[in-house]
């Protein structure tokens, strides 16, 4: 079998930030360079990002493109138990979800891995 | 023939949120001497300073105090740099009046005589309070019959930019608002400088977004960024604040105070670019909606990055509300567990918790193992296996109408030490009155805004 691919928690290959507004959560998504973003923009879609946030059950999950900054926006309704005057949660602004996004497992082509960020033995997967 | 350049503007942030740094300012005013020494032009300092949960606490002191409710740190944060702003002609935008701007020019104007300075020219921005007896009708009529039944601690439209460049139209030196938009702080100094019409969408586009990459202070120049071994940042404890060059077509180049630690680069600025942005083609602010769906960064050198292309659409009829009101008792309680077994120790003591008070809904939170990732109900705690975590610290928390409900959950957190699994230590309990928010449109017609000067003591 050939190493065509490896899978690696999204940080090796985006930053992002949370911001909040009321109840809802922004968290960009901004590749480390444009060919990763290629491979994320397949990966990290509405849909996987409502299932890697399922416990905190998102009422919608809407992803935004800005492909000149090599970024994508994914903003989450109802998931803050209210916001920021209304949470229990010590982090009432939810600011700590955008690292909870960047454990999502992504495959990138191994061509691409030189293009990776940090540590590269910090791999999931090696198929 | 070409047209003369327009003298820049360069305006700083020295806070991005109600107790920031106090020495923040003095670099950025350093540089902003600079850049009029070497360039020309007109600069501006802004202080952001206000929040959701600010300017309710805000209000609740005023009424404690007449003479309070405007930002606890502004004189510390202002004092080290008033003298250098006035004698270089540095013009001061802000919301720290946050419940009562007037009381803050008035301190302000204290601050200057103290200092021996002739009196500063000072506004104060009206308008955004609708928390009056006489505004209730119209929460009523935008918010729903729902303000009836709850007790307002604030109430404040989101007002824009233009009462600021009047007043520094007139003549202020010195702005002090309470809830304005943030990126309307450097949008009004944008709006007085260059003259722009009032539906020049793109310019007031681009300038509101470079007030959205500054209005969060530290946060563009390698602040809340820095992850070792991915995003590393030099001399993160020396951050520097930022310093934008507004053109006048709102472009922007942003940078930070010389001298400071910390980073502008392309990465810090998406970060930025982006935070508490929804859509990013619909950007709404009380001046303009901001696109910035085609907008484009580019790296000008050392802690230098430009944006451009920043598109702009008519602004909206409608200005956002947020109504903050008394919401009961927030009940908090820790307790350390450590060692061997501390996890099922500490999930024991929870365990404990929900049978001692069966009619609170109980938070519960195990830091250490999981804490701030998890929600209210819980459901990823139950989703986790324990782990083997040897030093776990029980959070619960729990919202509660009546102060008397509350005690009881730091009562039995207390009684933990005793009564609860063995090792617990180190207990630890908070009361605090909660405040609610309640957000809505109101016609901007129906909020009038202006400014004063304020007159000489």
């Amino acid at each position: 079998m050939t190493n065509n691919a490896i899978t690696v928690p999204l940080y090796r290959a985006a930053h992002g930030r949370t911001g909040d507004k009321g109840n809802r959560s922004n968290i960009s998504v901004i590749a480390w360079h444009p060919a990763l973003y290629a491979v994320l923009l397949e990966q990290v879609t509405e849909e996987a990002v409502t299932r890697h946030f399922a416990h905190r059950r998102p009422s919608a999950v809407r992803r935004y493109l800005l492909p000149q900054l090599g970024a994508m926006n994914f903003v989450l309704d109802d998931v803050l138990d209210g916001g920021v005057n209304d949470a229990l949660n010590l982090d009432t602004h939810g600011k700590a979800l955008s690292y909870w996004l960047l454990d999502l497992p992504v495959r990138i082509p191994t061509a691409l891995q030189p293009l990776l960020a940090g540590d590269d033995h910090d791999v999931l997967i090696t198929t | 023939m070409t047209t003369p350049t327009p003298a820049p503007l360069f305006i700083g942030c020295a806070a991005g949120f109600s107790g920031d740094r106090v020495d923040a300012a003095g670099p950025v005013v350093d540089t902003l001497i600079a850049r009029l020494a070497e360039r020309g032009g007109s600069a501006c300092l802004i202080f952001e300073t206000l929040a959701e949960r600010t300017l309710a606490l805000a209000q609740l002191r005023r009424r404690a105090d007449p003479q309070a409710g405007y930002e606890p740190l502004l004189e510390l944060m202002l004092r080290p740099v008033l003298a250098r702003c006035l004698q270089h002609g540095i013009r001061i935008v802000s919301n720290f009046g946050a419940a009562n701007p007037r009381a803050a020019a008035q301190l302000i104007q204290r601050m200057a005589r103290e200092l021996g300075l002739p009196t500063p020219r000072i506004a104060v921005i009206h308008g955004d309070d609708l928390s009056a007896p006489t505004q209730r009708a119209l929460l009523r009529t935008h918010l729903g019959e729902q303000v009836d039944a709850i007790r307002i601690a604030s109430a404040n439209a989101y007002i824009g930019a233009e009462p600021i460049a009047a007043a520094l139209r007139a003549g202020a030196q010195i702005v002090v608002a309470g809830r304005v938009a943030d990126p309307s702080l450097a949008l009004g100094p944008a709006l007085a400088h260059y003259g722009w019409r009032s539906d020049d969408w793109d310019a007031l586009a681009g300038a509101t977004m470079a007030g959205h990459l500054l209005e969060c202070g530290a946060q563009v120049c390698g602040g809340y960024f820095a992850d070792p071994g991915y995003k590393d940042v030099l001399d993160l404890a020396q951050v520097g604040f930022p310093v934008a060059e507004i053109d006048a077509h709102g472009g922007c180049i942003i940078s930070k105070a010389e001298g400071t630690g910390g980073l502008v680069n392309l990465a810090s600025v998406k970060e930025q670019l982006l935070y508490e942005v929804h859509d990013p083609a619909a950007y709404l602010t009380p001046d303009v909606v901001a696109d910035i769906s085609a907008a484009e960064l580019e790296p000008l050198g050392p802690n230098r990055v430009a944006l451009r292309g920043v598109r702009g659409h008519a602004r909206t009829g409608t200005l956002k509300v947020n109504v903050c009101h008394e919401g009961g008792w927030l009940a908090e309680g820790e307790i350390s567990y450590a060692g061997p077994r501390a996890e099922a120790r500490a999930r024991l003591a929870a365990e404990v918790l929900r049978q001692r008070l069966p009619a609170h809904t109980l938070r519960v939170d195990l830091i250490g193992a999981l804490s701030v990732m998890g929600d209210d109900s819980g459901a990823l705690l139950q989703a986790t296996p324990a782990s083997t975590a040897r030093d776990v610290r029980l959070r619960v928390a729990t919202a509660c109408a009546e102060r008397a409900q509350a005690e009881q959950l730091t009562r039995e957190v207390t009684a933990l030490y005793t009564c609860g699994p063995a090792g617990g230590g180190g207990v630890r309990t908070a009361l605090t009155p909660r405040l609610n928010t309640l957000s809505g449109l109101v016609p901007r017609e129906a909020v009038p805004v202006g400014f004063e000067l304020l007159e000489a003591a």
